[in-house]
């Protein structure tokens, strides 16, 4: 081990086991979310400072680990995507993120299941320590374990926690800092059937253990890690020797679990006489939970609760963000030269940034509520309740959570899709998250319902406008879910769908795990999008800042000459330089280019470098409206925006440029055209390629063209 | 019914069995690993509204299942 190296101490358990719990315990804030090198998982590491055990031995400092947190699992054999993680890195022993110790937090108020995954880290042969979670739990329900004899039977340290109150954190970390051997037992030899193909492959690979070996027989879909002349000596083997992958898997759990019957009947000394107290009082929230009628009425309060925190409470801070922007842009193009370096920072990147921080309030109240749900134990429930319908769609009940977090920003969404395990479900979910309207739409649709929908009440109490908005959103899901429905019929099925879900027992949240959730969701979203939005921001001022020939350099002048002799003020004048400029810029060119095409729906060249320039994000459409419109220097104040719009007059018909028809059709236009790059960019990221993304760009242009064209054809 | 076997899907709210073998051999593994083994006792717990997927108690916990799922695990009572 090199001396730069830090020591990888790596968290695996079940599901529900408390091991967030216990990373936010060991790390703190000290946490980031990376990528494993190669494979598009997230990697959620942190760091932790352990104690000096002995200051007169040769460590006068004391040594920070790196604790990385895997997904959750309930074996070696991975089902989905997420888990596939956990066998990837504990059977390559070659890789720098190999990890040097190995932590399996169990539940220990069920002991049985959770050991499954223990025996079988311990054959791998890794230094394993075992972390007997939830003790309070044991204690509740009247159990209790030979701690010592368990420690010696499986040849692991063992250690009694509860993670939620920190309770056992500082011994584990003693025990982390001491060295550890790793365990000689072996639990589960490997089948005879096995053993020759096996040592074939320890023979030519120089795989360190049986175990290894065997696990590299049945599971080629986790050797990403080999190279192409390794793997096909695996595949080889395998052919040679008649063994398909899986082979004996069921035949190995049953084994497993007999030898951890065994055990726990050596080592439990007190059983409990019956069920805790703490499961009837999961049921009776479960009777109303679930129920036929409250169940449903629940969902739906909680979702209309949270579509009121992510509209009414955040638009609060997304103001103090917006002004805050606009001053610093403003600020800089004051005390700066004037010049296209200055105008790059000031009109570029500053409001690039800005257009990413919008949106963390909403993404932050989004995931604290997602974090709620998921700790609580409900979110499982979610999925209970509504699989049978999703699964009339082609989607999944676990397709719920990122269609709801698509209201506030897709790319989180998408990312959440890796839950689903079925490859069909999970394309699919991918496919028409993108529908669900999203926050960025949000400033579209208010400026444009505003302007066509009149502001008044029906039945006294409904306003037409919120209806309006409520409808598109509507609009949106329904979209969703009927894609979805086309898709399932096109996208073959490979694999068998299933849920086997573990309904975890009701809890109170965990606040702190809630705001580690939150900070950490925040995080990952502010640099991944923030990245692709800075980028295509710069390509769009270059676009509109830049233009054929030397028509924007003589703006002022050809303003000037227009203007002369008329009473007009310097801030109007400088608006209408803007204005002509982006109209002669190389995005003013290409609105004009594609005027045709976007004439059937209603719209004049104005509005197509609004389509150009929120092709890869919608929100810059309200920016771009206020440039052409030439009230830029007004910023995006609503009401000038508004005004100016409502006096837009259309030369053909002499009416105003936005009727009813011509705003609606861009409103069902915005609710169903991609209109965003790092969606984009995110599903080419999920999906490992380009294929996904680009089906994905053209059939959501598509049905917005043409829904935009039928809906201006029917009003005007 | 003496003598029919019986599945998981075909029990009713609060209805006890034993796990007596599996008819998918693909299912069968990850059941298994969430400590659904032959022998376990198994209670049916409730129905989601819509009548399915259900949800059972096996093992010390409890596991949502699809009915078609729950249709794979043969059992005695």
């Amino acid at each position: 081990m090199s001396a730069t190296r830090r020591t990888k101490i790596a968290l695996v358990g079940n599901p529900n086991a408390g091991k967030s719990s216990l990373f936010n315990q060991l790390t703190g804030l000290n946490q980031k979310i990376g990528n494993f090198p190669g494979i598009t998982v997230e990697k959620k590491s942190g760091w932790c400072t352990l104690p000096v055990l002995n200051s007169t031995v040769d460590l006068p400092t004391a040594e920070t680990v790196e604790i990385v947190d895997f997904p959750g699992t309930y074996s070696i054999y991975p089902r989905s995507l997420d888990e596939r993680i956990v066998s990837e890195l504990l059977l390559d022993h070659h890789s720098p993120e190999t990890p040097d110790k190995v932590v399996v937090v169990a539940d220990a108020s069920n002991l049985k299941r959770n050991l499954l995954l223990l025996t079988q880290i311990v054959d791998i042969g890794l230094p394993t320590i075992l972390v007997l979670n939830m003790m309070d739990l044991v204690a509740k329900a009247g159990l209790s374990y030979d701690f010592t004899k368990l420690s010696q039977k499986l040849g692991v340290p063992v250690i009694p926690v509860n993670a939620r109150q920190g309770v056992g954190i500082d011994e584990l970390k003693r025990l982390l800092a001491t060295p550890l051997e790793a365990p000689k037992t072996r639990i589960f030899p490997v089948w005879e059937q096995a053993q020759k193909p096996v040592k074939e492959l320890r023979d030519t690979l120089g795989v360190d253990n049986d175990y290894e070996a065997y696990l590299f027989l049945e599971q080629p879909l986790s050797l990403g890690f080999l190279s192409k002349e390794r793997k096909a000596t695996v595949d080889a083997i395998r052919t040679k020797h008649d063994f398909f992958p899986g082979k004996f898997q069921g035949a190995e759990t049953i084994q497993r679990y007999s030898y951890i019957q065994e055990l726990l009947n050596d080592v439990t000394l007190q059983s409990p006489a019956d069920e805790g107290a703490w499961k009837s009082y999961s049921r009776r929230i479960d009777n109303i939970l679930t129920h036929k009628v409250w169940g449903y009425a629940s969902f739906f309060g909680i979702l209309f609760l949270i579509f009121q925190a992510i509209f009414a409470w955040a638009s609060w801070p997304m103001d103090q963000i917006d002004a805050l922007f606009a001053f610093i842009s403003g600020y800089l193009k004051e005390i700066l030269p004037d010049g296209p370096l200055t105008s790059l920072v000031a009109d570029g990147i500053v409001p690039g940034i800005g257009g990413i921080v919008i949106f963390v309030p909403q993404i932050a109240i989004l995931f604290a509520f997602i974090a709620i749900l998921e700790e609580s134990g409900y979110m499982a429930r979610v999925v209970f309740l509504m699989d049978k319908i999703m699964r009339k769609f082609g989607l999944n009940g676990r397709s719920v959570v990122p269609l709801v977090s698509g209201v506030a920003c897709a790319i989180p969404a998408i990312m959440a899709t890796r839950t689903i395990d079925n490859w069909k479900e999970r394309i699919i979910t991918i496919m028409v998250t993108p529908l669900v309207s999203c926050s960025a739409r949000l400033p579209i649709f208010t400026i444009l319902i505003a302007l066509i929908v009149p502001d008044e009440k029906v039945i006294g109490i409904f306003n037409m406008q919120g209806l309006a908005l409520m409808g598109l959103y509507l609009l949106g899901f329904v979209a969703a879910l009927g894609s979805a429905w086309v898709m399932k019929l096109f996208i073959n099925l490979k694999e068998k769908s299933y849920l086997i879900m573990e309904l975890p027992t009701y809890r109170v949240p965990k606040w702190s795990n809630v705001g580690f959730t939150i900070v950490e969701k925040t995080k990952a979203f502010v640099l991944e999008a923030g990245k692709v939005i800075l980028a295509i921001s710069i390509i769009l001022w270059v676009l509109a800042s830049y233009g054929p020939g030397d028509r924007l350099e003589r703006a002022e002048e050809t303003i000037a000459r227009q203007t002369e002799g008329q009473n007009i003020s310097d801030e109007h004048r400088e608006d209408m330089v803007a204005s002509y400029k982006l109209e002669n810029s190389y995005a003013g060119v290409i609105g004009k280019a594609i005027e045709p095409a976007i004439k059937p729906l209603g719209y004049d060249w104005k509005i197509g470098i609004a389509l150009i320039t929120s092709f890869a994000a919608r929100e810059v459409f309200v920016g771009t409206i206020a440039t052409i419109y030439s009230i830029g220097s007004s910023g995006e104040d609503d009401n000038t925006i508004k005004t100016r719009m409502r006096e837009e007059v259309n030369p053909e018909t002499g009416g105003p440029r936005f009727t009813p028809a011509v705003g609606f059709s861009l409103l069902v236009f915005y609710t169903f055209a991609m209109q965003c790059m790092s969606t984009l960019a995110v599903v080419y990221r999920e999906t490992k390629g380009w294929r996904w993304p680009m089906i994905q760009l053209t059939y959501m242009t598509v049905l917005a063209y043409v829904s935009a064209f039928v809906v201006f054809t029917i009003l005007s | 019914m003496a003598g029919v076997p019986k599945n998981v899907a075909q029990m009713k709210p609060g209805e006890v069995g034993i796990v007596a073998g599996f008819t998918d051999d693909h299912l069968s593994v990850k059941l298994m690993e969430m400590g659904c083994l032959p022998g376990a006792a198994i209670k049916f717990n409730f129905k989601a509204p819509l009548g399915d997927p259900i949800c059972i108690s096996v093992a010390g916990y409890e596991l949502s299942l699809r009915l078609e799922e729950a249709a794979t695990i043969s059992i005695l009572n």
